[in-house]
């Protein structure tokens, strides 16, 4: 990233924000989108097999009533014909609902994956799209969290939470059917004692919800730190700062201890609760049940039973059951809020705007045949061509030379606080131009500019083509860059090398890299190419990383090339071995050379001198040592106390 | 390894052992309550006196009162033990890590040790919660449960040795297949994960390079592994669920069946439909205790990887111990490297350092350059002790370095590091870290020295403006600038700038070095550089080549006598002139 794209203000901060209002309707939307057959069947087997886990008591208020009725005889002979054949129906049920449950929670299985696998390639997908401007302004951890922790409370908002709102969901209300049809007087009871269940859960879980979310934020801020510190640990050892570096720990580790008590707390309680306020229940449906069946007042139920034994017993078990799906409920509550605040994280990064891309002109292989006419071809044949669209629907090709100008350039990160003013610059197919100026005087803009990674104010063009015309995968294509912070990618040096030319073979990538002087420590690795890079190539150099970038800059064999800082690591003696190379990679193309190193600069066709934005001198080493301004204090300032 | 995480207890160990007790007797409330439950219905079934109802009833509520009242409490007490376990541990870690040397650093990444005391810590966090409210409440209510179902139900019980095993054997085959499909899962999102993160990262190549189809592709056939082994664990894991199921229905069918028989059969004598409905109570706390059992399984097992990785910093022994009676006072600041050699590891090939001999006056001001690889920032970090030598010793005012207590030393000997850093907070804050009482006027002096206070001032907030973490909102110049200005701080005897310099223009790196002779004098100031420029002016200038000393003197004697030195300056200075002439 470039020093000017980091001191951008305004980064998003690390918060947890509740999910909005229409999170969960969209969330449903998204998975029915998906599996618009596989989920409604889904759903169909979940809420046939619970209407089954209802239904037992209806079978055993019949088998009751037939032991009631038989059990002064103890006749079992005639019970027993009796019995089967609602033991047989009930087991039929079951069979068909133990169907239905291995079905569907293999499909669930199947739908969470293929679901959070689909959301993982779209927003990846989404976030290839987005513009730089994208990870400048957002701290590199958050957006991994959206695909860390964002995704592990969907997953458990889908797999679990949800199928568990539609179980306990449906087992109520047939309980509460059921319930109905058998006696009012005790369901007017249990529901009474359902909002006390509710009330108290509301209470408890609502501080549940809330801690957990301070615990996140704790967590967040302990995490931070945490990173901050082991980033650091050099620093502290060498200034002795373990005291201070522990001091500062154990202030946020308590404030998370803290929270994350009260919030465990909360959870572990409410299940206690619900449970005993279930137990409370049952004891209260027994007492007024037998109460009103020694009162022997009239029952008030759809099914018009007087109230017996056979009426209580299954009740009570309704009871149990009823109480133990609002429990349920209540656990599911902050996986839920948690799981909805992660969707909507994640729907907010697939809402970003992508990068547009509309310029009409493309690059294409070219052949130029003997009287000087251009025309596609389509294989590589190391010539280029833009291929411009006219007006009356004809093509016209321009040959890529490598000629690029900006005329009056100016741009600003945020508006009212210009970096660039009016910069103009002509760089001639073959020239090599070099910025030198401060750290922040704008030299890396100007390249964020050429490849557009950022839009310009004023005009810039290549090969006499206004770039916003040209397609940004092309222009780019066209432009080869080497960032002084490499960027490698877990896999063999050479298929990192690979990277700037995915068709370059074996020996294009050796060639390639010995051009550049990278060959020589190649090499000498234990495993040669066939190095493993783990960890942004941790195990190699700074400097062996930069000659890494070269030659993948060198094996993509682009007209045009950027080099910001991109020797700065190689010490100048490895430099001296490499820079022969480099004359040679260089050479035939348009090359902007950014550097700090005035040796790196000097022999460069035309050096442009950039302070606060402006271009202050211009011109060859020669000449502005002559005129004695900026460029020769900079070159002489060394020589100046002596 | 177990009593590595024990000692993670302490104050914590009364509510540790607390909570499994108080556990214990809400296992025993919650089997007693469906006995009672049953002499309830059986009492109503027989039409008895709203006395005998009202007994029964106020003993159950008194039950259900003593099992929320224990409920509550083992919630409160495990929330406290495992949360504060974890506090402990954490803190242990991080502890440990501060009493690390540079060696024991140079071993953990630190995104690593981030995890191992975030995530891996959660994980055994949540499993010491397991353990010490379900792994007590489940082997208990699973015993209690049968020997209540065996003195009520009789004959029904029997069916416990059909079901038991059958659940048991199921469960214990899930885990089975499903505990290595997970941990080859857990392996594979790493390796998603950090693609991701390289992606985030590398944005500037990938757009640069137009390769964002072929991450996408790359993505996707990662995605795609994660998913098929994914699902096919969690599909094993979807078998549980009817497996209970089954045996919960089996339960049902045969309490219905062969229960009605036995009590039209016994007339009510041995069992009643209050036993009926107590036996379908407990077949579901039995299998539902099973079920647990097999849960925490899963779950010990899996934190069982967290465990393992944090013992691994746990046990990780510091490199070096401060010495016994250590010296506290540094006499002067002159060094002397005397038969020095270094090994990075003992299993290196060959020494990063190799038969140094090197002696520096007090107030000297020393310039070291050479290639990469060369050894020039192994041998400053032997100064302040960052590293034991392998052979030979180094000296600092004539005392050994291992005869000095750390803290003392490296207060003496300040180092700018290569990589060097600024931590979130003001640029007040960030220079105190050199000397913490230092006033405001210390402060802009130093600045002063380091070429600082000029940015500094102009920022609206001046010395009060919050760096952000990793000081990414100064430019590189002025972030080096700000550690020189840190470490100056420290009033030094000895100052080494290993780098420090690499961003910052010519002419202030020139000012800065004249700052440095003209106000501290008496300091000793070694200098490694990139730019002979930065080096020439001193009284002696080292050149290094692999590992070993190969010329020394100043500017003119080397540049007569060092073919190396010699190179580099023409590289740098002469060179480019000779080339555009």
């Amino acid at each position: 990233m470039s020093a000017e794209a980091k001191a951008m203000p305004g980064a998003k901060p690390h918060s947890r924000p509740k999910a909005k209002k229409g999170t969960f309707p969209r969330l449903i939307k998204t998975l029915f989108k998906f599996y618009p057959v596989l989920l409604p069947v889904t759903m169909a087997c979940i809420l046939f097999s619970s209407a089954v886990s209802a239904i037992p008591s209806l079978f055993i208020q019949k088998i009751i009533q037939i032991i009631e009725q038989n059990y002064a005889l103890g006749d079992w002979e005639t019970a027993f014909s009796l019995i089967l054949p609602q033991v047989m129906i009930l087991a039929t049920f079951y069979l068909l609902s133990l169907l239905s449950m291995l079905l569907y929670t293999q499909l669930m299985a199947y739908i969470t994956q293929g679901f959070l696998f689909k959301l993982r390639r779209t927003m990846f997908d989404g976030m290839q799209s987005l513009p730089i401007r994208y990870f400048d302004t957002h701290k590199h951890g958050d957006i991994m969290s959206h695909y860390t922790n964002d995704i592990d409370t969907l997953r458990q908002l889908v797999s679990q939470s949800l199928p568990q709102l539609l179980k306990s969901g449906m087992i109520v209300s047939v309980l509460l059917g059921i319930m109905m049809y058998y006696c009012g007087w005790l369901t007017l009871l249990l529901l009474l004692g359902v909002v006390a269940m509710v009330t108290v859960s509301r209470k408890v879980g609502g501080g549940s919800a809330r801690y957990f979310v301070r615990q996140q934020a704790a967590l967040g801020h302990v995490e931070g730190y945490i990173q901050e510190m082991m980033n650091g640990q050099r620093v502290v050892k060498v200034f002795c700062h373990e005291e201070e570096s522990k001091a500062g720990f154990d202030e946020l580790n308590d404030a998370l201890y803290l929270d994350s008590r009260r919030a465990n707390t909360y959870a572990n309680m409410l299940g206690p609760i619900i449970f005993n306020i279930g137990n409370v229940l049952y004891v209260l449906v027994a007492l007024v049940g037998g109460l009103l069946m020694l009162a022997k007042v009239p029952n008030f139920s759809f099914s018009g039973m007087p109230l017996g034994i056979s009426i209580i017993v299954p009740f009570l078990n309704m009871t149990k059951q009823f109480t133990g799906n609002i429990n349920t409920l209540s656990q599911q509550l902050n996986s839920i809020i948690m799981g909805l605040a992660g969707a909507d994280r994640v729907f907010t990064l697939m809402a970003e705007a992508p990068e547009v891309d509309d310029g009409p002109v493309t690059l294409v292989n070219a052949k130029i045949s003997g009287d000087g006419q251009i025309s596609e071809s389509p294989v590589r044949t190391g010539l280029w061509a833009w291929k411009c669209p006219q007006e009356d629907g004809g093509v016209k090709y321009v040959k890529l030379e490598g000629n690029v100008e900006l005329v009056n350039v100016d741009f600003a990160y945020e508006p009212d606080k210009p970096v660039l003013h009016q910069i103009s610059v002509y760089a001639r197919p073959g020239q090599k131009v070099a910025f030198v100026g401060a750290t922040g005087a704008g030299k890396t803009t100007i390249t964020n500019l050429l490849n557009r990674f950022y839009e310009a104010n004023g005009q810039i063009t290549y090969d006499g083509i206004d770039i916003k015309k040209i397609k940004k995968a092309d222009l780019r294509r066209s432009l080869g860059i080497v960032l002084q912070d490499t960027d490698l990618f877990s896999g063999t040096i050479m298929e990192n090398i690979r990277y700037g030319r995915l068709d370059a073979g074996d020996d294009d990538c050796r060639a390639a890299a010995a051009l550049v002087g990278a060959d020589d420590f190649i090499t000498r690795l234990p495993d040669g190419y066939n190095t493993m890079l783990t960890n942004n190539g941790a195990n190699l150099s700074q400097g062996q990383r930069q000659l890494l970038a070269i030659a993948r800059a060198a094996v993509a064999d682009p007209p045009v090339m950027i080099l910001d800082e991109a020797t700065s690591s190689i010490d100048t003696r490895t430099e001296a071995a490499v820079q022969r190379g480099m004359y040679k990679l260089m050479e035939g193309r348009t090359v902007f050379v950014i550097a700090h190193r005035l040796s790196t600069v000097m022999n460069s066709d035309v050096i442009m001198v950039l302070e606060n934005g402006r271009i202050i001198e211009r011109g060859s080493h020669e000449k502005l040592i002559a005129e004695r301004g900026t460029y020769y204090q900079l070159y002489t300032g060394v020589f100046e106390l002596e | 390894m177990l009593k590595r995480f024990t000692g993670s207890i302490r104050e914590f160990k009364t509510v540790t052992l607390l909570t499994p007790l108080i556990i214990a007797g809400e296992a025993i409330i919650d089997c007693l309550i469906p006995y009672a439950m049953a002499e309830l219905i059986n009492q109503i079934k027989a039409g008895c006196e709203f006395e005998v109802l009202l007994k029964y009833g106020g003993i159950l509520l008194a039950m259900a009162f003593v099992s929320l009242f224990f409920g509550a409490a083992a919630g409160l007490t495990a929330a406290r033990a495992s949360t504060g376990f974890a506090r402990n541990l954490r803190r242990d870690i991080y502890y440990r890590v501060q009493t690390f040397t540079f060696e024991n650093i140079d071993r953990f990444s630190a995104s690593s040790l981030v995890t191992r005391m975030t995530t891996d810590v959660s994980n055994v966090q949540m499993a010491f919660m397991m353990i010490i409210r379900i792994a007590v409440r489940a082997p208990l209510m699973f015993i209690f449960s049968i020997i209540m179902a065996n003195i009520m139900g009789g004959a029904l019980a029997t069916m416990f040795v059909v079901v038991v095993p059958l659940l048991g054997f199921g469960l214990f085959l899930i885990s089975k297949f499903t505990m290595p499909a997970f941990r080859r899962v857990f392996g594979k999102y790493d390796t998603l994960n950090e693609s991701i993160a390289e992606n985030v990262r590398a944005a500037r190549t990938v757009k640069g390079f137009v390769r964002e189809e072929y991450e996408k592709q790359k993505f996707a056939a990662a995605a795609e592994g994660i998913r098929r082994d994914f699902t096919r664990a969690e599909r094993i894991v979807a078998l549980s669920n009817p497996l209970m199921q089954i045996c919960f229905y089996f339960n049902m069918v045969f309490v219905l069946l062969v229960g009605s028989k036995l009590v039209i059969t016994g007339r009510g004598q041995n069992i009643d439909v209050g036993q009926l409905s107590a036996m379908l109570t407990y077949g579901a706390q039995i299998l539902f205790s099973l079920m647990s059992l097999a849960a925490i399984y899963v779950m010990i097992t899996i934190s069982a990887t967290s465990a393992r990785r944090i013992a691994e910093v746990l046990d990780e022994e510091p490199a070096m111990k401060n010495p016994e009676n250590p010296k506290t006072v540094v006499p002067d600041g002159s060094v002397e490297f005397a038969g020095v050699s270094f090994k990075y590891s003992e299993r290196a090939e060959r020494p990063t350092l190799s038969d140094i001999n090197l002696k520096i006056k007090s107030g000297e001001t020393i310039g070291i350059l050479g290639g990469t690889g060369s050894g020039k920032s192994t041998l400053v970090q032997l100064i302040p002790r960052l590293y034991d030598v392998t052979e030979g010793s180094v000296l600092v005012g004539g005392i050994d370095v291992r005869r000095y207590d750390i803290a003392a030393l490296r207060g003496q000997v300040s180092m700018v590091l290569q990589k060097n850093l600024l931590f979130s907070g003001t640029i007040k804050d960030n220079l105190r870290w050199g000397n913490e009482n230092a006033t405001d006027e210390e402060l802009h002096k130093v600045c002063k020295f380091a070429m600082a206070d000029g940015f500094v001032s102009s920022f609206p907030q001046g010395y009060n403006t919050v760096i952000e973490q990793g000081g990414t909102n100064v430019s590189g110049g002025q972030r080096q600038r700000l550690c020189i200005a840190r470490a100056l701080l420290k009033r030094p005897k000895i100052l080494i700038l290993d780098d420090s310099t690499s961003a910052v223009d010519t002419r202030t790196d020139a000012q800065i070095r004249k700052n440095f002779r003209e106000y501290m004098p008496e300091t000793t100031k070694i200098i490694i550089a990139q730019r002979v420029a930065s080096v020439m002016d001193a009284d002696r200038i080292i050149v290094m080549d692999g590992g070993r000393i190969v010329a020394c003197g100043t500017h003119d004697e080397l540049l007569k006598s060092s073919e190396i030195y010699h190179e580099i300056y023409s590289q740098q200075i002469k060179g480019g002139e000779d080339h555009v002439g």
